[in-house]
């Protein structure tokens, strides 16, 4: 079992942008670390590179102490971004798809489509058109389908933005359901949704980190000046 | 075939339908033959092209190449080649004399199912390229993490793009079904052996049967239609 996965130093940048500078962070197995920040600080980069769609500009990505390249990582990672994205067909068709591809037998996937649903609730949906799912049921899918890959880590990029408190609600009973058996980390600007689920918190600012630590000090004591107007609303961006 | 003894009773149009329903319904060999002369070629003409205008669509949507705008803007410009055109460049390369003569295709149904690839690939590349460029780029995205290889990346994305693709490959078969410059000029409109539908109309038109004219497109727009309208009823909205 992965025990952590830590940015080293991770620099990235777009068309000369800075986007991430010299960030680590590190994530440990069974715990929920909640990278929290304004919008443009470099939340969603960070977990883009976690999940092997992009390469870093300098810096190493880690997996138990170990370098992995952004192809390692993909077979490692799964990620669910904030705007869900369902594909053609039936709630079980989009589930299935990472199944199949990553070659899991055929009477395999029919018992961990149906798990996968249990977990968010959605029990029975499996012959349901994908896109005829409301935008919350859409995204329990999408959390549905990276969970029944059972990566080692979940990258989750603001799972409950513009959702209603029922499903925001199902969706973090989900999300701690999922940490029990890996590492998650996710992306908010939801502070209270930060401090509800997880055990870690990063903060990043203008693509660094500006404070890091055990959510509950994190919370209560942040020891960064940025971090305190952060908490406080009151953070110019 | 018939050749109009009704004139006079019934106006040309209404005569058309009647002669349309007729031939059709008493099995008239000769109009049968030039239908299924008409979806050979087509067929053959359109499904050919795929083979090269598929992987050619393909590249120009997934792959980043040197060039590339020129090359789609090139092939959106050919959609609208006049089919006269296309057909005289063409019986020049397969005339005796041409570079390709030795193969003594001209006024076979071949040359027309040569002339017909050539006229559908722009409309194949455009349309196909279009429906694949359509597909939301998250897709792509998604597929990748949840652990899609390149080639798988770009079949989901081809699947996503099924209907988009399948109405690409309708409106090449349509254009080719329905064209006459290809037609008439490599294949000579020859009475059971060349002569298809768009050929045979444009004969019985110049010789004054136009209510037979009207009959023989009755049937070139009743399958134009008909296809189009099962793969509409086919295409189920929510995907």
């Amino acid at each position: 079992m992965t025990s952590h996965i830590e940015t080293l130093n991770i620099t990235k940048t777009y068309d000369g942008l800075l986007a991430l500078s010299q960030v680590s962070v590190r994530a440990p197995s069974e715990n929920i670390t909640a990278v929290v920040g304004v919008n443009g600080s470099g939340k969603t980069t960070l977990l883009r590179l976690l999940a092997g769609l992009d390469e870093p500009s300098k810096g190493t990505i880690l997996i138990d102490a170990r370098g992995v390249t952004a192809e390692e990582l993909r077979n490692y990672c799964t990620m669910v971004f904030q705007k869900s994205i369902m594909l053609g067909g039936r709630v079980y068709d989009n589930i299935a798809y990472g199944l199949r591809i990553n070659q899991i037998p055929r009477r395999d996937i029919a018992e961990k489509v149906k798990s996968a649903l249990a977990i968010v609730n959605l029990d029975g949906f499996e012959k349901r058109k994908a896109r005829k799912l409301s935008s919350g049921e859409q995204q329990r899918v999408a959390i549905a389908r990276a969970l029944a890959l059972e990566r080692a880590v979940l990258l989750i990029d603001e799972p409950t933005a513009n959702l209603d408190p029922a499903n925001t609600t199902i969706i973090e009973q989900s999300i701690k359901e999922a940490a029990r058996s890996r590492i998650v980390i996710l992306t908010t600007h939801n502070l209270p949704q930060a401090r509800r689920l997880s055990h870690r918190a990063v903060h990043l600012y203008q693509g660094r980190v500006v404070e890091e630590g055990e959510t509950a000090s994190f919370f209560a004591n942040p020891r960064d000046e940025r971090t305190k107007l952060f908490i406080n609303g009151e953070l110019q961006f | 075939m018939g050749h109009g003894e009704e004139d006079g009773v019934l106006d040309p149009i209404t005569e058309g339908i009647v002669r349309a329903i007729n031939l059709i319904l008493s099995g008239d060999p000769e109009v049968y033959a030039i239908t299924a002369l008409s979806l050979f070629v087509s067929i053959c003409g359109t499904l050919l092209s795929c083979i090269w205008s598929m992987p050619i669509s393909a590249v120009l949507a997934f792959r980043n190449l040197p060039g590339k705008r020129a090359l789609k803007g090139l092939f959106n410009a050919l959609i609208g080649i006049p089919t006269v055109a296309l057909g005289l460049y063409l019986y020049l390369l397969l005339s005796r004399s041409g570079p390709l003569g030795y193969f003594q295709l001209l006024y076979t149904p071949y040359a027309i199912i040569i002339g017909q690839c050539v006229l559908v690939t722009p409309i194949i590349v455009s349309f196909t390229t279009s429906a694949l460029e359509s597909v939301d780029p998250e897709v792509r995205t998604l597929a990748r993490t949840l652990g899609a290889s390149g080639l798988q990346t770009d079949a989901v994305v081809l699947r996503e793009a099924f209907w988009g693709v399948v109405l690409a490959i309708l409106a090449a078969f349509n254009r080719a079904f329905a064209e006459l410059g290809v037609a008439m000029m490599l294949g000579g409109n020859i009475r059971n052996v060349t002569r298809v539908l768009t050929t045979a109309i444009a004969l019985q038109t110049a010789m004054g049967e136009i209510a037979l004219s009207i009959a023989l497109s009755i049937i070139l727009l009743g399958i134009v239609l008909s296809l189009s309208i099962i793969v509409s009823l086919a295409r189920r909205p929510s995907r």
